[in-house]
């Protein structure tokens, strides 16, 4: 797939000395949403942390617009045009919810002013001067995500964004999901709740033991609905 | 005369001024030393010879380049965070990610050369070096003679204090500063070149020193093992305050000197170790300082 935005080839990483990553290929479109299935310990996590070189030894190919990705230092990945929304969603407790907000610094034009933000997130707003982790869980994760839509990054990477919240909170976080897609942001989604994925993702690709086992359309899920519950263990 | 607990009112004032004093180079050395150790997780032995350094720089400046005090107050600081740098950039930096205790032996290491050299070419007596004519002489307070060098002494450290402090908590490079002392590797991962803030953040705190450096210079004498003689009171300060905790470090600072003052006048024979004594106290209570946050 040679018109692919971000291009991931033949990826191996490690971590220390144990193999983690074997052979990843992974390839999105401008605009698309992708997500990455698979249960605990596949290396869905890995691979996002592999493509933002938090996770330095690595081997393979991994392009974006072209741009070689493997040989920057961690700080030129994301002024590159990558914005990460980590697990555990990494809000800092010695910042206010605004300076969380402010943290990352813009990489490009066309990201959204803090007044948009506030309009999607008003809960953000009425909070902004609290410390950021006193925040409620899906307040996190909403700052979270907020926090790279400022800087204009068109490539946005999600680590399991539902993790641990409500099913109310879930659903606003799908409703963001589908705004951001409209924006024609290209999102690369790490989930293992794929009746929340199906909702947002236009392709699917499913991960084992640091490997892809498969990849298809959103609309073919149900014809794979045996191979994931076997793969995700539901 | 008039007296407060039986001690001669003066006197009771002349110690709480020494121990304010005292205190102000205690809270600018351990706040450069917490800034340090909060982002690099360096432990920064050589933070008295850069303290030395600083002083030496001034009294070079004045007896090499005919340059006074004022222009100093600029210029060591400058001199000696360049110093920082490149001792960052060369050799500090290649410790990241090991025990912090390679940390630690490196700049015990660099304090022992520099103040091997300093001895070696201007020997272990100290050297003069006048206060500026705009500040000698002494104001007179009604109950009491207030030096006025000392007076600015105060003055200076907490405006610089104050300072360093807004800029940590209410700047956007505070803010980066913060973020990256919790999560480095993710401030790096939003963008931010951490490894040049690593660097600031060390050429700033050797810095700080530095000024203090300047600022003890015409109050102490100019002296090879003048920062050997304070670091190891800074230390406790830093450990009582809280490993990082800047507000802890400046606020400690002040009260520490203060009480060592006031040990003088009633208690004299417990004033050297009064500080060691409270740092023993708070690490049974509160490992974690009196500013710290519980690990």
């Amino acid at each position: 797939m040679s018109d692919a935005l971000l291009d991931i080839r033949a990826l191996n990483a490690w971590y220390g000395e144990s193999h983690v990553l074997h052979g990843v290929d992974l390839h999105i479109r401008e605009g698309e949403t992708v997500t990455l299935l698979g249960r605990n310990g596949a290396g869905k996590t890995t691979t996002l942390r592999a493509i933002m070189g938090i996770l330095r030894r690595r081997e393979g190919t991994i392009r974006l617009r072209g741009q070689d990705l493997l040989a920057m230092p961690l700080h030129k990945v994301a002024q590159a045009g990558l914005g990460y929304v980590p697990e555990e969603r990494g809000i800092f407790a010695s910042l206010s919810v605004e300076e969380n907000l402010t943290l990352p610094p813009k990489v490009a034009e066309g990201g959204m002013s803090i007044e948009e933000i506030y309009r999607l997130f008003p809960n953000l707003h009425e909070r902004r001067h609290s410390q950021g982790t006193k925040l409620s869980g899906g307040e996190q994760q909403m700052l979270a995500i907020a926090r790279v839509l400022r800087t204009g990054a068109r490539v946005i990477l999600l680590d399991e964004p539902t993790e641990g919240l409500a099913p109310v909170i879930v659903q606003r976080i799908g409703d963001v999901l589908v705004a951001l897609k409209k924006r024609g942001l290209t999102i690369l989604l790490v989930e293992q709740n794929f009746r929340f994925a199906r909702k947002v993702a236009d392709r699917f690709y499913l991960m084992e033991d640091g490997r892809m086992v498969n990849s298809f359309p959103a609309q073919e899920l149900d014809a794979h609905m045996e191979e994931l519950t076997s793969v995700l263990g539901v | 005369m008039s007296t407060i607990f039986g001690i001669p009112a003066p006197a009771l004032y002349g110690q709480i001024l020494i121990g304010l004093i005292n205190g102000s180079f205690y809270a600018l050395l351990s706040l450069g030393l917490a800034v340090i150790f909060g982002l690099l997780r360096v432990i920064n032995f050589a933070h008295g010879a850069q303290y030395m350094l600083g002083a030496f720089a001034a009294y070079g400046l004045l007896n090499y380049a005919g340059i006074g005090y004022w222009p100093s107050l600029v210029l060591a600081p400058l001199i000696v965070g360049a110093v920082a740098i490149i001792i960052e950039r060369t050799m500090l930096s290649r410790l990241y990610g090991l025990d912090p205790l390679y940390g630690l032996l490196l700049t015990f290491g660099l304090a022992l050369i520099f103040e091997g050299v300093f001895r070696y070419w201007f020997g272990t007596s100290g050297k003069p070096y006048a206060p500026p004519p705009q500040l000698t002489g002494a104001f007179n307070l009604g109950f009491m003679f207030l030096p006025i060098y000392r007076g600015w002494v105060v003055v200076a450290s907490l405006v610089i204090c104050l300072g360093t402090w807004l800029l940590i908590e209410k700047t956007r490079l505070g803010a980066y500063l913060r973020a990256a002392t919790e999560n480095a590797t993710l401030v790096q991962a939003f963008g931010v070149n951490v490894p040049r803030l690593l660097t600031l953040t060390y050429g700033l705190g050797a810095a700080l020193a530095a000024l203090a450096g300047v600022l003890a210079a015409p109050i102490y004498q100019v002296s090879p093992l003048m920062g050997t003689n304070l670091i190891i009171i800074v230390f406790a300060v830093v450990v009582v305050g809280g490993m990082g905790s800047i507000l802890g470090a400046i606020v400690t600072g002040y009260v520490l000197g203060i009480l060592e003052g006031l040990t003088k006048v009633f208690y004299p024979e417990a004033s050297s170790i009064v500080i060691f004594v409270v740092m023993a106290l708070v690490l049974l209570v509160r490992p974690a300082g009196l500013f710290g946050r519980e690990a």
